[in-house]
């Protein structure tokens, strides 16, 4: 193993995370300001990769996409709010569980009815095509490279906005008192439709980015969902800082389990054997990273103030 | 004794009426219409039904049922459709996982499966049952024809992957089996996993000459894009499922020039498949993949055995599917001793058509093969 293919993996690892990070943002915004558990986080996201696909097909340009991408998924995470969430605040998460769960399978089904099952087509955009060296030799993706940049500058952005602008004054208001901010005139209802339509934009963001190199389909947004849940916990359920560490962590840690593992299990074992042990428990390692995570702090690395 | 009587009356009429008139059938066919592996489902389902379509089988009644790739849904399934719909025959089953969770039980209840597309090793060997059968092939048959390919074409050091399951493993085994040489590098990924970045990093690092890579679905669309933006260049090899027509339209020009195993492709030159492909085109609106294809089979199986024999006379009905008496659409197969097929195998090659992204064969890489596993079945 070189200090090359080691560097080329730890940015494979910081690229996943940064891409679990724009969807356990939204996840943890709208949990930590409404309290509200959102199952129907990753349909956003599908959402998202769907209006990319089929815009870009359509205008031949995948920026137009993105754009499009943003809005459609922005404006369907606000109708999902107005029409159906609206109604869930005051009840427990059970129910919270339930009808968001349900809206999982309106998008997918929906998704189906109109795109069918048969995966859609979107690339990268040629300005971002080919590699980059890296030091030691090895080559990186320049597309992954733009994932991370725009993962950083999401982060840096949401910290502007939270810190130093008006509406972040009252998301964190609205995080600490919902009912003080709404009794001083603040109007809850619409501040709640912006955040949940900006944690949905995040997530469809987050869509059409990654599907570019994966594969554009129904259900695409259901694994993301679990690892973005993974990443909230382990940070801390509402603080968008927790949520950037715990990404990073959990990208890292599942890449690196996922190529350190089985080659350490060759050391004692035959490779085809060290494959599929190695690999078997690379794929547990997260939800050790959990575990061990909720052992020392039961509220996660950074909890929010309750 | 009514059976008895009713079996009697139905001699009769039949002997009084030939050609025998086709008796009802009923078939379930549980299989993945929902999340990620539903591409193949479908078209095993859309194949199935045209084939009863084309053919006029009103006979044949079939009840659909979604197991969404998870074992204990198709499990559920499995019972729902024995003990209240009653069905004679169940099919439809796609990943090898699930496969191994219902086929044992539904044959162990005195009832027909025939698999229109998983065939794990152990349901060809040890476990194999004179109730089931498979129309398309034993796991390891496509992987098995690439190992040949990579050691006539010469490559000495190919790295190979598969998702860890069942029918990943028998992948990997099977090209093993006909590839004795070098190995850069053998990698088990997780099955659905959708980010390649770390395996592909490993294949630059590993000094190989060429990539083998069984990944069925999104999983192959996913890898082939992730691969041809790598720049790391290397020939790829793999079994028709990482490249059929269900996802190349997905993968778009970075899968040209690929090579790939398959018992089927829509070029093979007989009239059942020169029909095949263009009512499904009619139908459909679509190409065809090899799932397609397999569906057809099966159904066109069940049709050919249900006008030979009555599904309720277990051993003449079962001697009517061994038989194979039908137009398949791969060209000529049969059952081996196991009920599995012995057929060819082609090489394929991913070009373009005008437009549209296709296979088209260029070698074949056996003739009459039969899987490695026919020697361990006790039938």
């Amino acid at each position: 193993m070189t200090i090359a293919l080691f560097l080329e993996q730890l940015l494979n690892g910081l690229q996943f995370g940064v891409m679990l990070f724009l969807m356990a943002a939204g996840l943890t915004l709208i949990f930590g300001v409404m309290g509200l558990i959102n199952l129907a986080h990753g349909s956003l996201y599908m959402v998202g990769a769907f209006a990319c696909a089929v815009v870009a097909a359509w205008s031949g340009s995948f920026w137009i996409g993105l754009v499009a991408s943003l809005a459609a998924a922005a404006a369907a995470g606000a109708i999902v709010e107005l029409v159906v969430i609206r109604r869930l605040y005051t009840r427990d998460h059970l129910d919270q569980v339930l009808a968001t769960f349900a809206l999982i399978l309106i998008f997918s089904e929906g998704t189906r009815w109109v795109f069918g099952s048969i995966p859609l087509y979107l690339d990268i955009p040629t300005l971002l095509q080919g590699t980059v060296p890296l030091p030691g030799g090895s080559r990186y993706q320049l597309y992954r490279l733009a994932i991370i940049g725009v993962g950083i500058a999401v982060a840096i952005g949401l910290y502007l906005l939270i810190t130093q602008t008006r509406l972040g004054m009252r998301i964190r208001a609205g995080e600490s008192d919902r009912e003080m901010i709404g009794a001083l005139g603040v109007d809850v209802a619409t501040l709640y439709t912006v955040v949940f339509a900006l944690g949905a934009a995040l997530a469809g963001l987050a869509g059409a980015m990654v599907g570019a190199i994966q594969s554009v389909q129904v259900g695409m947004g259901e694994p993301v969902l679990i690892l973005a849940f993974v990443v909230i916990v382990i940070g801390g359920i509402g603080s968008i800082r927790g949520a950037l560490i715990g990404a990073v962590l959990v990208g890292v840690t599942d890449t690196m389990g996922r190529f350190l593992l089985p080659q350490a299990m060759q050391l004692f074992l035959p490779p085809s054997q060290a494959g599929l042990i190695g690999g078997a428990i690379a794929s547990m390692l997260i939800y050790l990273l959990m575990a061990v995570v909720l052992a020392l702090k039961p509220r996660g690395l950074f909890p929010a103030q309750a | 004794m009514k059976k008895t009587l009713g079996a009697l009356a139905l001699g009769l009429t039949l002997g009084l009426s030939a050609p025998a008139m086709a008796e009802n059938v009923k078939v379930g066919m549980i299989t993945t219409l929902s999340g990620g592996g539903a591409g193949l489902g479908i078209d095993v389902r859309d194949g199935f039904m045209l084939a009863l379509k084309n053919a006029g089988a009103n006979n044949i009644e079939v009840v659909t049922e979604d197991d969404a790739r998870k074992p204990e849904i198709a499990v559920q399934l499995a019972d729902k459709m024995i003990q209240s719909d009653q069905v004679d025959i169940l099919t439809g089953i796609i990943w090898s996982n699930l496969a191994m969770a219902v086929v044992p039980s539904v044959v162990a209840q005195d009832k027909f499966y025939l698999s229109p597309n998983a065939g794990p090793s152990p349901l060809a060997g040890s476990q194999c049952h004179q109730n089931y059968f498979n129309v398309a092939w034993q796991n390891d048959n496509l992987h098995e024809a690439m190992g040949a390919y990579a050691t006539k074409e010469g490559f000495a050091k190919p790295f190979i992957m598969a998702p860890n399951y069942p029918a990943g493993t028998d992948a990997l085994t099977g090209f093993k089996r006909f590839y004795t040489g070098d190995l850069a590098g053998e990698v088990y990924t997780q099955l659905g996993q959708t980010d390649y970045a770390a395996e592909i990093a490993q294949i630059r690092a590993s000094g190989a000459d060429s990539i083998f890579f069984f990944l069925p679905g999104g999983m192959g669309i996913a890898f082939m894009k992730q691969y041809a933006q790598s720049d790391v260049g290397l020939p790829v090899l793999g079994p028709a499922f990482s490249f059929s027509q269900d996802i190349l339209g997905a993968v778009g020009d970075a899968a040209l020039g690929v090579k790939n195993s398959s018992q089927w492709n829509k070029d093979i030159d007989n009239e059942a498949n020169k029909m095949f492909v263009e009512t499904f085109q009619a139908e459909y609106g679509r190409l065809p993949s090899l799932y397609a294809s397999q569906g057809y089979d099966t159904a066109n199986l069940i049709i050919a055995a249900a006008a030979k024999a009555d599904v309720k006379d277990a051993d003449a009905f079962r001697a009517a599917l061994k038989e194979a008496d039908f137009a398949s659409v791969r060209g000529d197969f049969k059952f081996g001793n196991n009920n599995h097929p012995i057929q060819d195998i082609y090489v394929r090659e991913v070009v373009k058509e005008g437009e549209v992204i296709t296979n088209k064969i260029i070698a074949t890489a056996f003739e009459d093969h039969q899987d490695a596993y026919a020697g361990e079945c006790g039938m």
